[in-house]
C-alpha cells in the first residue's frame, strides 16, 4: 500500500497490484480481432455456469407447481442474450462515443432511481428497488453501477492543465456525482448496493490520485455517517436482525438467521465434488431462499461441490484481472479509471455475495456478478465486461 | 489485493466444504430426508368358526398437515373453524388434535411425527369428505383419504372380551398407529399389528414430498381365532341381558370345561365398541367408565363373594380333611357360635342329612360346624382348598386386568387390619355422623362394627370362618375364576390357565401357533369325592334350590348340573350365582352367571343360565347355537 503513499496516478502501479508488468502478447487485426478474448471467454462461461444453476434452481419448484420447469432457464438465456448484444455495442464503441452518452446515461439512471421510490416501485424483501413499466420489469440500482463508473471516469479523468492529479472541482463534482445515485439507493433501502458503490468509488478516487489525507477525511465522514445510521434508527429491523445474525448465525435458524445457516448448510453438503447438477435435494427442497438470485452460489456449492464453486471464483478472479490489466494497459486517465471501477465493482460485490453465503459477510441482497437470475445485473455486468473490451481495443499495440 | 481477497473466499469455501463438508451434509439430510412409517393393516380377530369379531373396514379420515398449516396466516385457524364447522366437531377439538404432544400440552395431542398428516376426524361421511376435497382453496393443508378403521361386524358382541384400539403414547413409534388398549386388541397387540412399512422420502422445505429414496412395505397383522362362538355369545348376552336389565349389572362365563378355553363372555352392561373410532370424545369416555362403568369387563374383573356356589370348595375341603360325605349331619336352623348365632339361609331347619343333600338343598348350618371345627383345631384346609381351587390368584386368562379375588385367612386379616386401623379405629371413636343424618340405625350398626373392628379385628375368629365355608364375609371371586373351578370339578379335576386364543395365522392363513390352556393344576380331592359332588349337583335344577327356575327344562335332553349362590349384602339386594355345568354325566360345557343385586341365586341368575343351555342345544323351542359336533 506504500506506494500509494504518492497519491499521484501511475499506470505501473496497477500492474503492481495485480501482481503483473506484462505488455507483450498483443496480436495486431481490425476491431474484432482486438477484442479481448480471453475475458470474453472468461465471461460466457459465467453466464453459461449462471444459466444452468438458474435452472437447476428454478426447476423443482416450477415441477411442483406445474408450470413449465424451463421457464427461468429460458428467461436468464434471454437476459444473457441481451447482455451479450450489450457487451458487444458498447465493446465495439470508441471513448468518446461512451463519454457523449455518459451523461445522458447517469441522467436516466438517476431518475429511473427516483421513479422506483415513487408508486412505480416495487417493493421486494423488504427494499423498493424494482421499477415495473409495462410488462418489463427492471432494477435501476443494477444498472446505475456500470452508468456511476464511466460518469465517475468521466468527470475524474480530465486533466485539462496536465496535472498528475484531480483538481478539487472535479473531486467535489465527482463526489456530487456520486451523492445522488448512492443516496437514491439508501432510501430503497439497498445497503449491499450501497457498500459496493462506496467502494467502487472510494477505489476510483484511490487510482485517480486523490490526496490520502482527502481520503482519510471521507472515511471518517463515512463512519461517522455509519454510526448516526445505527444509533438514530435509520435502519430496517430485518437489516438490523441481519447484521446481528452475521455475529452468530446459529442464534435463531429458524428466524432472521436462516438464510445464512441454510445457506452454509447447503454449500456444506456440497463436499468435494457436489451432488452433480440437478441431483442437490437442497436445492431441490427450496431450503434456501432467493436461490436463483442472491443466493445461487448455494447452487454451485451443493450440486458441483467446492471444485465448481472454486471453479467460479477463478473465473471471477480471471474477469478482475483482465479489468486491471486493462485498466494497468489503459492510454487515457479515463480508460484507466473506468477499467479500475468495473474492478473494484465486481470485486466488491462478487466478495460481498461469495461472503455472505458462506458466512463471511453479513446477508445483504447483491447479486453475483454474471451468474444470478435478474436481466438488470446480467446486462449491467455484461455491460461493463463492453467497457472493458473497448477501453482495452484502445491500447496501444506493442510490436 | 485481489488474490488476497480471493484466496480468503476460497479457503473459507474449503473449510466449508471439505473441511465440515460431512457434519453439513448430516445437517441436511436431517433437514430434507424424512422417515415416515407406513402403518400395517391390522389383524381381524375371528370367532371359533373363522365368523370375524373385530376386522377393518375404509373410512375416510381428514387429515391436517401441520407443517402446510403454520404457514398460513394466523396458523391456519380460519381453515380449521371452518373444519371444523363442516365436520360439525367444536373448533376446540380439532385444535388439540393437531398440536404436538409435549411437556405440559394435556390430550388431546399429537404424539406421531408432526410431518406426517394428523388425522383429526376418522369415519367422516363420504359427502362431507368430497366437500373438503372439492375445495381445496378453502381447505389448504386439509386432505381425506380412505383410511383402515376397526370394525365390529356383530355390534356390542363380545365388547369387553374384545377390548379396543386407541392411538399409541408418546413412545410408541408413530402415533398413527392404533395400538390395542384392553382386550384381546391389547392382550394379542404384538401379533394383531404387523410390522410398520417404511418410507424415506426427500421432502421440500414445506415439506412436501420430492421422491421416495427407499421403501419398505408394511406386513399386515396376523388373524387371532378364537373359541368364541359369536352365536353362543349371543344366546348369553341376550339372557344375561334379560336377567340383569333391572339389577345393577351382571356377567356370564361359558367355558369349554374339557380344553379350558372361553367360549362366551359376557358382561352387563355392554358398550358399543364403536365409540373409539376416529377417538373417543371426553364425554363418550366419562359414560364408560363413571356411573355403572359399562367398560368394565365384569366377566373377568367383577369380583363378588360366591356365596353358596363355593360349597364345591368347603364339600371338598371337608371330605379331603376326613368328614365322611355320606356320613350324617344336622342341618339345624341355626349354628351358634360364642354369643352369636349362624342362621341357616331364611332360618329352615332341615335335620340330619349327608353331604349330597346339603349340597342339593345348600344347608349352611352343616358347613358353619365344619369350619368352626377345623378353626378350633387351628388349621385352615378350606383356605388350602380354596386356592386349589384356583381362587385368590389370577386366572392367568389371556386378557388383561384380571384381579386376584381374595382368599381370607389369618395372614390376610391381621395385613388388613393393619392397613385400615386407623380408619377403623377413627371411625370407632366418632362415629358415622354423616349417615346419622339420615340413617340414625345404620350409623350405629356401622359404629358398633368399627369399634369391634378397631379393638380386635386382627382376629380371625370362628365367625370369620364360619362366613368364609359359605362364601360370605371377605371371600371375593370372579366370574372367571368360579367358572375354571367348576370347570375342574366337571372333567375330574384339571384346573385350567383359560384362554380365548386358539390360533394365530398369518395373513395368508397359515397358522403361525396354536393356543393351548395351560394346566394351572390339579385338585387335590379325591375322583370319588368330585363325582359324589357332581352327582349332588345334578340334583340340585332338578330337586334342589334351583328346581323352580328349571321346572319343565327338559332333563332327558341335557341333564344340567349347578349349585346356586346368594350373597348377601348389607342394604343391598342379593348377589344372585348360578354356576353350572353339562351333561352332567360328561360335562363339556361350563355356565356361570352372576346378577349383581339380582336377588337370590335361583331367582335372577339359575333362570339366565337355563336360557343359555337351552340357546345353546336348541331346546325348549330355541335353535341350537352350538354346531352338532360340539354339543356332547
Amino acid at each position: 500500500m506504500t506506494a500509494f503513499r504518492s497519491g499521484s496516478f501511475d499506470s505501473r502501479l496497477l500492474g503492481r497490484v495485480t501482481g503483473e508488468l506484462d505488455f507483450r502478447g498483443r496480436s495486431p487485426g481490425g476491431a474484432w480481432r482486438r477484442l479481448d478474448w480471453r475475458l470474453l471467454a472468461v465471461v460466457v462461461a459465467l453466464c453459461v455456469l449462471g444459466v444452468l444453476l438458474v435452472w437447476s434452481a428454478t426447476q423443482p419448484r416450477l415441477l411442483v407447481d406445474g408450470g413449465d420447469p424451463q421457464t427461468y432457464l429460458k428467461r436468464q438465456a434471454l437476459n444473457v442474450l441481451v447482455g451479450l448484444a450489450v457487451m458487444v455495442a458498447v465493446g465495439l464503441a470508441d471513448h468518446g462515443t461512451l463519454r457523449t452518452w455518459t451523461p445522458l446515461a447517469y441522467l436516466g439512471s438517476c431518475l429511473a432511481l427516483a421513479a422506483v421510490l415513487t408508486p412505480l416501485g416495487k417493493t421486494v424483501n423488504g427494499a423498493q428497488s424494482w421499477l415495473a413499466v409495462g410488462g418489463l420489469e427492471a432494477q435501476p440500482s443494477e444498472l446505475a453501477k456500470p452508468v456511476l463508473v464511466l460518469t465517475l471516469a468521466t468527470l475524474l479523468g480530465e486533466r485539462p492543465g496536465g496535472d498528475r492529479r484531480p483538481r478539487g472541482v472535479q473531486l467535489g463534482l465527482a463526489l456530487a456525482a456520486a451523492a445522488v445515485p448512492l443516496g437514491l439507493i439508501m432510501l430503497q433501502p439497498d445497503l449491499g448496493t450501497a457498500a459496493i458503490i462506496v467502494v467502487t468509488v472510494f477505489g476510483m478516487l484511490l487510482v485517480a490520485g486523490v490526496r490520502w489525507r482527502w481520503l482519510l477525511l471521507l472515511v471518517g465522514a463515512g463512519l461517522a455517517a455509519a454510526v448516526a445510521a445505527w444509533f438514530l434508527g435509520l435502519l430496517k429491523p430485518h437489516q438490523v436482525a441481519r447484521l446481528l445474525t452475521f455475529a452468530d448465525p446459529m442464534a435463531d435458524p429458524q428466524g432472521a438467521g436462516y438464510n445464512a445457516a441454510q445457506a452454509l448448510v447447503t454449500v456444506g453438503s456440497g463436499g468435494a465434488f457436489g451432488r452433480g447438477l440437478f441431483q442437490g435435494d437442497q436445492t431441490a427442497g427450496r431450503f434456501v431462499p432467493e436461490q436463483h438470485t442472491d443466493f445461487v452460489f448455494t447452487v454451485a456449492g451443493e450440486e458441483l461441490g467446492f471444485a465448481g464453486s472454486a471453479l467460479i471464483l477463478v473465473l471471477l478472479w480471471l474477469v478482475l484481472w483482465r479489468a486491471l490489466r486493462i485498466a494497468s494497459q489503459a492510454v487515457s486517465p479515463y480508460g484507466t479509471l473506468a477499467a479500475a471501477g468495473i474492478a473494484c465493482w465486481l470485486g466488491a460485490q462478487t466478495f460481498i455475495n461469495v461472503g455472505m453465503v458462506i458466512g463471511l459477510a453479513p446477508i445483504v441482497g447483491v447479486p453475483l456478478p454474471f451468474v444470478s437470475y435478474g436481466g438488470s445485473s446480467v446486462v449491467a455486468c455484461l455491460a461493463a465486461a463492453g467497457v472493458l473490451t473497448s477501453i482495452h481495443r484502445q491500447t496501444p499495440r506493442r510490436l | 489485493m485481489v488474490a488476497l481477497l480471493f484466496l480468503t473466499l476460497l479457503g473459507r469455501l474449503w473449510q466449508v466444504q471439505i473441511t465440515d463438508g460431512r457434519r453439513y451434509a448430516g445437517v441436511a439430510a436431517a433437514d430434507h430426508v424424512r422417515h415416515i412409517a407406513i402403518p400395517p393393516v391390522r389383524g381381524r380377530v375371528v370367532d371359533d368358526r373363522g365368523r370375524p369379531l373385530v376386522r377393518n373396514r375404509t373410512a375416510m379420515t381428514v387429515a391436517v398437515d401441520r407443517a402446510a398449516l403454520r404457514r398460513l396466516p394466523s396458523g391456519g385457524e380460519s381453515v380449521l373453524r371452518r373444519l371444523a364447522k363442516t365436520l360439525d366437531r367444536p373448533y376446540r377439538e380439532i385444535a388439540d388434535r393437531v398440536r404436538l404432544c409435549g411437556p405440559g400440552v394435556e390430550g388431546p395431542c399429537w404424539a406421531g411425527s408432526p410431518y406426517q398428516p394428523i388425522p383429526v376426524a376418522e369415519g367422516v361421511d363420504e359427502r362431507v369428505a368430497t366437500q373438503i376435497l372439492e375445495r381445496p382453496e378453502a381447505f389448504p393443508a386439509v386432505t381425506a383419504e380412505p383410511q383402515p378403521v376397526r370394525d365390529h361386524p356383530y355390534g356390542k358382541l363380545a365388547a369387553h372380551v374384545l377390548g379396543y384400539v386407541a392411538p399409541g403414547d408418546g413412545d410408541h413409534p408413530s402415533g398413527l398407529t392404533l395400538v390395542g388398549k384392553d382386550g384381546l386388541e391389547a392382550a394379542y397387540e404384538e401379533e394383531l399389528r404387523g410390522t410398520p412399512g417404511r418410507r424415506e422420502v426427500v421432502v421440500d422445505s414445506e415439506g412436501q414430498v420430492l421422491r421416495t429414496v427407499r421403501e419398505q412395505q408394511p406386513t399386515a397383522g396376523a388373524t387371532l381365532v378364537t373359541s368364541l362362538d359369536a352365536d353362543v355369545q349371543r344366546v348369553v348376552e341376550r339372557a344375561l341381558r334379560r336377567a340383569a336389565r333391572k339389577a345393577e349389572s351382571g356377567a356370564a362365563v361359558v367355558l369349554d370345561a374339557r380344553e379350558g378355553r372361553v367360549v362366551a363372555m359376557a358382561s352387563y352392561p355392554g358398550y358399543d365398541p364403536g365409540v373409539w373410532t376416529g377417538g373417543i370424545a371426553e364425554s363418550a369416555y366419562r359414560r364408560l367408565t363413571g356411573g355403572n362403568a359399562p367398560l368394565m369387563s365384569r366377566a373377568l374383573q367383577g369380583q363378588w363373594p360366591p356365596a353358596s356356589t363355593w360349597k364345591i370348595v368347603s364339600t371338598a375341603a371337608a371330605a379331603e380333611d376326613g368328614y365322611d360325605p355320606r356320613g350324617s349331619y344336622d342341618c339345624s336352623g341355626s349354628y351358634r357360635i360364642g354369643d352369636r348365632e349362624f342362621r341357616n339361609f331364611r332360618g329352615v331347619n332341615h335335620g340330619p342329612m349327608n353331604l349330597h343333600r346339603a349340597l342339593v338343598v345348600s344347608c349352611d348350618t352343616i358347613f358353619y360346624r365344619f369350619a368352626h371345627q377345623m378353626w378350633q383345631r387351628g388349621t385352615e384346609p378350606m383356605q388350602e382348598m380354596a386356592r386349589a381351587f384356583g381362587f385368590g390368584a389370577p386366572t392367568g386368562i389371556d386378557l388383561p386386568g384380571e384381579p386376584a379375588g381374595r382368599v381370607p385367612d389369618k395372614a390376610w386379616k391381621r395385613k388388613f387390619w393393619e392397613q385400615t386401623k386407623a380408619d377403623t379405629c377413627r371411625a370407632a371413636r366418632k362415629g358415622y355422623p354423616r349417615v346419622a343424618e339420615t340413617d340414625p340405625a345404620r350409623a350405629a350398626y356401622l359404629k358398633a362394627i368399627a369399634k369391634e373392628n378397631c379393638a380386635r379385628g386382627y382376629v380371625y375368629g370362628a365367625g370369620d370362618a364360619a362366613n368364609f365355608s359359605i362364601g360370605q364375609g371377605d371371600v371375593l371371586v370372579t366370574p372367571l375364576q368360579l367358572a375354571r373351578a367348576y370347570a375342574a370339578l366337571a372333567n375330574g379335576g384339571t384346573l385350567f390357565s383359560p384362554r380365548v386364543g386358539k390360533e394365530v395365522r398369518g395373513p395368508d392363513g397359515r397358522v403361525l401357533r396354536t393356543i393351548e390352556p395351560p394346566e394351572a393344576g390339579r385338585l387335590p380331592v379325591a375322583k370319588k369325592t368330585l363325582a359324589y359332588m357332581r352327582d349332588a349337583l345334578a340334583e340340585v335344577p332338578r330337586s334342589g334350590t334351583a328346581a323352580g327356575a328349571f321346572a319343565g327344562f327338559p332333563f332327558g335332553k341335557l341333564a344340567v348340573a349347578g349349585k346356586t349362590g346368594t350373597a348377601e349384602a348389607f342394604g343391598e339386594t342379593d348377589t344372585s350365582w348360578f354356576a353350572s355345568y353339562a351333561p352332567a354325566d360328561d360335562p363339556r360345557y361350563v355356565v356361570v352367571v352372576v346378577v349383581s343385586e339380582g336377588g337370590a341365586g335361583g331367582e335372577a341368575a339359575a333362570p339366565a343360565v337355563r336360557e343359555i343351555w337351552s340357546g345353546m342345544y336348541g331346546l325348549e323351542g330355541k335353535k341350537a347355537a352350538l354346531p352338532k359336533e360340539k354339543r356332547f
